[in-house]
């Protein structure tokens, strides 16, 4: 048993260092993805306290747009365009009618809220699009779909080219809104907001436009999210558990931190690859993924109760 | 004029604190017990029994068992699915364990397992607070689905891996399983909820509940006069998932009859947490109102098309379903955050002054 536990895994890690190595390039690609929907997260959360669990659904409805405009007939870049328009009216409608009248309530209500949001776009984007499996329109947008096959210490390690061009574009995308966030007068405002709401009123920065700026950002990201899990899985509401991974990230790195996502997103990736490969299918019977990251996390919340790299929670009575 | 409470002098503390100091509130629940125990057993059809009367009752049971550790000791959990499923693979494992155990003294039992997982997964609470609290409990909502799954033992090496409900029987009637009648379990399920109904409005007037109210309002300050934290958010884990455990015993035992471990996957804490915030956190009687709206929404939906003579194809009911449950979630959250309970407490000021405006 001992043996079992703290013994063989390393054995089988040592004896087929390849097999290793593409099990943690695997689990780099899902905890980007991991990454990218936590961050999405976080930037609602600093802007305005907002928990919102419909980033995961809005992942999937952005994709299913995609998706569902190429299908009508448009070329694939102009639907990429459409669906940032789509993604756009809906960061809009959302600020209108469900966050405007809420400003204020406890966040309890607003998560709720949140959930009420994904309910809507579950129900709404199945009587449109329908429930089946899509294909991402990979091809059409010239991802580069073949293998890069490396040989590392005699063995075979296989890289999609697809994986590898969501890692650059994961990373471009992180390094824009990095810079967007410090270096603009609206990015600025963001974080200004994030930091005291009403100090930030106080100066002249426009509540409703930034919640409709965060929103919609969050909403490229979704679709960005959305071209790459689709191209790798197929686009249907399945995708929607991805979100729920997206929490533990999130607990680990910290709500309010954009580092603490990505860390956190790529430990989290990589952490329960292994464990699943080397622990959960030989003694536990498999199918590990759907709690580690949240044990994990948890775990390390015992020990800093604010995530990884959150912001020190400090309470005056 | 109806609900006037002028002329009902208190002439002592104790008159003061009791459970009903208008008499037109006694009244009122009086008429409710009446119908329940009485007028709708009687009038009800075996349809109504099963999508209304007893699902009502058993998700109202969940939703107070939540709206304890939410709604008056402010810990927020997301794993309420979870800790139903608890209560029901241990009521289970009773059951076939010892086949001459009494059903209602293994569903209250089971409660009692349920509540030994909550206080084991509530030990973080201790240091981990709010939105970070939530998420912990998903681990709870995660690790035990997969136990549940996983772990053969739990549902006696069956080969589908779900838990069938043997039938049980109680002086004489058959209590679940097939071959029970809907009418008994209904008095069953109403048996249980109006005592345990009773317990939670005493336990949440009471010493303990004061403490998990102070709690809830700020631990901090609460911990300065004096409240012992750990006791009281352990407490509040350990009755709230009781009162959960239990309805999962009765929503498996004396609704659904069989359940595979999905069931108590993340939806169904979803829809009791619904149930708990549209009722309105920190309220007893929020949860039957909210538990109505969310069960009954449903089932209007499927009815009404079928009445008015629209084709729709089931499917797209379904999804319409989602849809508009979704959409008056957040109606409901706009119109009144504070939920049904907060609005029926509007009306009631209203009618105490009634025809007058004021």
């Amino acid at each position: 048993m001992i043996y079992d536990v703290f013994v063989a895994p390393f054995a089988d890690m040592i004896e087929a260092p390849d097999f290793l190595m593409q099990v943690l390039w695997e689990g780099l690609v899902s905890g980007i993805l991991y990454a990218l929907i936590a961050l999405g997260f976080v930037l609602i959360y600093r802007s305005s306290r907002i928990f919102n669990f419909a980033q995961g659904i809005m992942v999937v409805f952005a994709a299913l747009t995609l998706v569902g405009l190429h299908a009508a007939g448009l070329p694939a870049w102009i639907a990429v365009a459409a669906t940032l328009v789509v993604m756009f009216v809906l960061a809009v409608t959302v600020e209108r009618v469900v966050l405007r009248p809420l400003v204020g309530q406890p966040d309890i209500i607003l998560f709720m809220a949140t959930i009420g949001i994904t309910l809507f776009l579950i129900g709404f984007g199945e009587i449109i699009f329908g429930g089946e499996n899509k294909v991402m329109i990979t091809e059409e947008l010239g991802i580069p779909t073949g293998d890069f096959v490396f040989e590392p210490f005699g063995g075979l390690l296989i890289l999609q080219q697809l994986d590898v061009t969501v890692v650059i574009v994961a990373a471009l995308l992180v390094c824009a809104l990095l810079a967007f966030l410090n270096f603009t007068r609206m990015g600025r405002a963001i974080r200004a907001l994030g930091d005291d709401h009403q100090a930030a009123l106080s100066v002249g920065i426009s509540l409703q436009t930034i919640w409709v700026l965060v929103w919609f950002i969050a909403g490229i990201i979704a679709l960005v999210t959305g071209i790459a899990w689709g191209a790798r899985a197929g686009v249907s509401f399945a995708l929607e558990v991805i979100a729920y991974k997206a929490l533990p990230v999130l607990m680990l790195g910290g709500l309010e931190s954009i580092t603490g996502a990505i860390v956190g997103g790529l430990m989290i990736g990589v952490l329960e690859k292994v464990f699943e490969i080397y622990w959960g299918q030989p003694l536990l019977g498999g199918n590990t993924e759907t709690w580690f990251a949240f044990v994990l996390a948890l775990i390390v919340l015992l020990f800093r109760p604010q995530g990884l790299f959150g912001e020190r929670i400090i309470e005056r009575v | 004029m109806l609900y006037r409470t002028a002329g009902q002098f208190k002439t002592s503390y104790q008159a003061d604190q009791a459970l009903f100091p208008v008499r037109q509130d006694a009244i009122l629940l009086g008429v409710i017990l009446i119908f329940a125990w009485v007028v709708l057993p009687m009038t009800a059809s075996e349809f109504a029994f099963q999508t209304m009367l007893i699902p009502v009752l058993i998700y109202a049971l969940a939703a107070m068992g939540l709206n304890i550790l939410t709604g008056y000791a402010g810990q927020l959990s997301l794993g309420t699915g979870a800790f139903m499923g608890v209560g029901a693979y241990a009521c289970y494992k009773m059951v076939t364990l010892m086949p001459w155990m009494n059903p209602v003294v293994a569903i209250l039992l089971a409660g009692v397992f349920s509540a030994g997982v909550g206080v084991a997964f509530g030990i973080p609470s201790l240091r981990i607070k709010g939105f970070y609290l939530a998420i912990a409990t998903l681990a709870a909502q995660f690790f035990l689905v997969w136990l549940f799954e996983k772990w053969a033992w739990l549902y006696n090496y069956n080969a589908s891996g779900a838990i069938q409900v043997p039938n049980l029987d109680m002086f004489g009637l058959w209590v679940s399983g097939p071959q029970a009648a809907s009418v008994t379990q209904y008095y069953l399920v109403l048996g249980v909820v109006t005592l345990m109904t009773l317990l939670c409005i005493n336990l949440t007037r009471g010493n303990l509940g004061r403490t998990w109210k102070a709690t809830r309002d700020m631990d901090i300050a609460a911990e300065l006069i004096g409240i012992n934290l750990m006791k009281s958010k352990l407490t509040a884990f350990a009755i709230s998932s009781y009162v959960v455990g239990v309805a999962g015993a009765m929503y498996v035992f004396m609704w659904k009859g069989a359940a595979e471990p999905n069931v108590f996957d993340i939806p169904l804490s979803f829809q009791v947490l619904f149930i708990a915030i549209i009722g309105g956190l920190g309220s007893i009687l929020g949860n039957f109102l909210g538990a109505i709206l969310i069960v009954g929404l449903p089932v209007a939906l499927n009815l009404l098309p079928n009445a008015l003579g629209i084709p729709i194809s089931s499917a797209t009911v379904e999804h319409l379903n989602v849809m508009i449950v979704g959409a008056l979630i957040i109606f409901f959250l706009i119109i009144e955050p504070h939920g049904l309970a907060r609005l029926w407490a509007l009306i009631r000021e209203k009618l105490i002054v009634w025809p007058f405006p004021y």
